[in-house]
């Protein structure tokens, strides 16, 4: 009976894991379709393409679409590709995600591990800058921009982000370190450390996954944003994402299928590799072991 | 004057006072056990000689000097975590000289002072090792090495073995004990447990609700207790609380209660007799250890006054090296720790030999002790 039991159980769970796969493979494939489409079309001619074939192979195999993208079309007034504005995307986006970053971590630490009366109520209005819609922001920011002289400029772009990257971030980081063992804090006090020297020392060393967390979060955030990046921006400071789009919706000469395809990909190549570098320590987990067994 | 005096400390967490007025004064080279129930304040007192948490009022000094407001990595002192408190990003090397780094030492003396403290703690080989990759009584070793290192005026111990099995928490305690003779150092332990307590410390100061309830020697406190908190609190199993009224007669007092039966029966008071004259008549509560409840053949030859008296067996508990009488007097259990082989099983009649030099006798009101 016993033996039976289990037999039937096996069988069932063959079944059902056989079922759960196929699901998932469907669900993967229908979710990498846009993907698929993209780059089948970005190493098309561009009659392949307007022949009426999207689907299909490519019979004639061309990066042609990609160098053309990348450093001929034309975005704005000169014909420059999307370089410059990739240059743009990644000066405006790494300092802004690196400031972000570091003072979520701060901010983090001093609201778990050097709590004030209130602390509360600060973290409170801090959670405010990722639950108010940005919309909101964009004329007071516009004017504060205007006062610190850094209207249409990189530097403007990434204190706007920085600025409302510090929410999320401070989010992160004060969950983070609310587990972490105040044992420790209060043994490098007595050690003789002070402030800063514990948190270089002590704290951001063991602060890898949610640092991780942080940087792609907010690497993504402000990769992808659009909204600031049309609002804020001058030609010359214009991210990716709003070259991208003047790339698309030119209203001159030919649309370029192909081109804009192989653009979008570059747009989405960034946030893609982060990703894929930094989504491993999101599950090792650095703090095994360091309290108690 | 002694080297760390805790005078008139008092802790409150706005209007609610956690401890009160504790009065402490720890000689050099002395361990003190403080011991208590959770949340009798004993952690808050030991954070309080660290300067992790704040007096109210009152004072702690070290050496004479006033420690009020001093902050921790000032006072010269070390703790050692009950989780330990490793810093999961170091080595054990590096945790272990992180104090002296921050304190400015040059690289080669705190090289001299770490290989100095592997050696002692027998831990050379896991120098270079993470925290993570240790057995929990290696961990152990290496927060006591953290704080050997330093060469504090005063230790401090925050449970430090309630993380460890038993087997290697009765090692390490003896461990800890070696390395308080060897080196002679003032070390403040705080603990739960009572053996612990026991077998460390030269002096226990037993805590209860924020209070000393008992500041004495090993002996002192087991033996004398100042009052049934102590008295119950302090040994395993804890004593044998027997209600009984006293009655006076010429110079004898005795204490009456009833066996399992509900005969009556009178137990010769040792000790404390003129303190106890005009009490005829007053219910008091009987103190016994259960060793000193033995049967005949195990009685203390030496004890001056044994009193014999047969009674029921409800329960018998070999233990190997003793056996546990379970019987009843005046109503409430008692626990009689007789010979591994003394001649019990439950429902026998047996004759149980007290010690009244041990008996103590405590106001069952005030609970504090009347003789």
């Amino acid at each position: 009976m016993a033996i039976a039991t289990a037999d039937s159980a096996v069988r069932t769970s063959r079944v059902t894991r056989t079922f759960l796969y196929l699901v998932l493979l469907l669900f993967a494939l229908f979710y990498l379709l846009p993907f698929g489409i993209m780059l089948l079309n970005s190493v098309k001619p561009l009659d392949e393409i307007t022949g009426g074939n999207m689907m299909a192979l490519p019979s004639e195999f061309t990066l042609e679409p990609w160098r053309k993208a990348w450093s001929e079309a034309q975005v704005g007034v000169e014909a420059t590709g999307l370089r410059p504005y990739f240059y743009n995307s990644l000066i405006m986006a790494i300092p802004a995600v690196m400031l972000s970053t570091f003072f979520g971590a701060l901010n983090g630490y001093v609201l778990t591990k050097w709590q004030f009366r209130g602390h509360n109520i600060v973290f409170g209005l801090l959670l405010f800058s990722c639950f108010i819609p940005f919309q909101i922001v964009l004329i007071p920011m516009a004017r504060m921009l205007g006062i610190f002289g850094l209207a249409g400029s990189t530097g403007g772009l990434i204190l706007v982000h920085f600025v409302y990257g510090i929410g999320f971030t401070t989010l992160y980081f004060r969950n983070y370190y609310a587990a972490f063992p105040t044992e420790l804090i209060r043994a490098a006090q007595i050690d003789g450390a002070g402030f800063f020297r514990i948190f270089w020392r002590i704290l951001l060393p063991s602060s890898g996954p949610i640092i991780a967390v942080s940087f792609i979060w907010q690497f993504t955030n402000i990769w992808n944003d659009f909204l600031f990046g049309a609002s804020f921006a001058d030609f010359d400071s214009q991210p990716m994402t709003v070259a991208l789009n003047n790339l698309v919706q030119s209203s001159t000469g030919v649309k370029e299928y192909n081109v804009h395809f192989a653009g979008a990909i570059y747009a989405a190549v960034p946030t893609l590799l982060v990703y894929i570098v930094a989504g491993r320590y999101f599950v090792r987990g650095l703090m095994a072991g360091s309290v108690k067994g | 004057m002694g080297f760390l005096d805790i005078s008139n400390a008092t802790k409150s967490y706005g209007a609610v006072e956690v401890l009160h007025k504790v009065d402490i004064a720890v000689e050099e080279g002395e361990f003190l056990v403080l011991v208590g129930p959770s949340g009798c304040g004993k952690s808050t007192l030991l954070n309080m000689i660290a300067g992790l948490e704040d007096i109210t009022s009152g004072e702690i000094s070290i050496k004479g000097n006033s420690m009020n407001g001093v902050h921790p990595s000032k006072r010269n002192i070390a703790m050692v975590f009950q989780s330990y408190a490793l810093y999961p990003n170091m080595t054990v090397g590096q945790n272990i000289t992180f104090g002296l780094e921050m304190h400015g030492v040059p690289k080669p003396e705190r090289d001299k002072a770490m290989a100095d403290v592997a050696k002692l703690l027998q831990i050379e080989p896991l120098l270079s090792r993470k925290p993570g990759q240790l057995s929990g009584g290696q961990r152990q070793r290496v927060a006591m090495g953290r704080a050997l290192v330093r060469d504090p005026d005063v230790f401090l111990f925050d449970e430090p073995l309630s993380n460890l099995d038993a087997k290697l928490r009765v090692d390490m305690r003896t461990e800890i004990k070696k390395l308080h003779q060897k080196l002679g150092t003032t070390i403040v332990y705080v603990t739960h447990d009572q053996i612990e307590a026991m077998t460390l410390s030269t002096r226990i100061a037993v805590m209860n609700g924020g209070y000393v309830q008992q500041l004495g020697t090993p002996k002192e406190i087991y033996d004398n207790p100042a009052n049934l908190f102590v008295a119950t609190f302090m040994g395993s199993p804890s004593m044998n609380l027997i209600p009984v009224t006293l009655r006076v007669d010429g110079n004898a007092v005795y204490a009456d209660t009833t066996d399992s039966a509900g005969a009556a029966i009178s137990l010769p008071v040792a000790q404390g007799g003129d303190a106890l004259q005009e009490m005829t008549g007053k219910s008091a509560i009987l103190g016994l250890r259960p060793e000193a409840l033995t049967d005949v053949d195990g009685a203390d030859a030496r004890a001056a006054q044994v009193a014999h008296v047969a009674n029921d067996v409800t329960v018998t508990e070999p233990a190997g090296s003793d056996t546990f009488v379970t019987t009843t007097f005046g109503g409430t259990d008692c626990v009689a720790r007789m010979r591994a082989d003394a001649d019990a099983a439950p429902g026998q009649r047996i004759t149980f030999a007290f010690n009244m030099d041990k008996a103590v006798l405590f106001d069952p009101e005030t609970e504090d002790r009347l003789a």
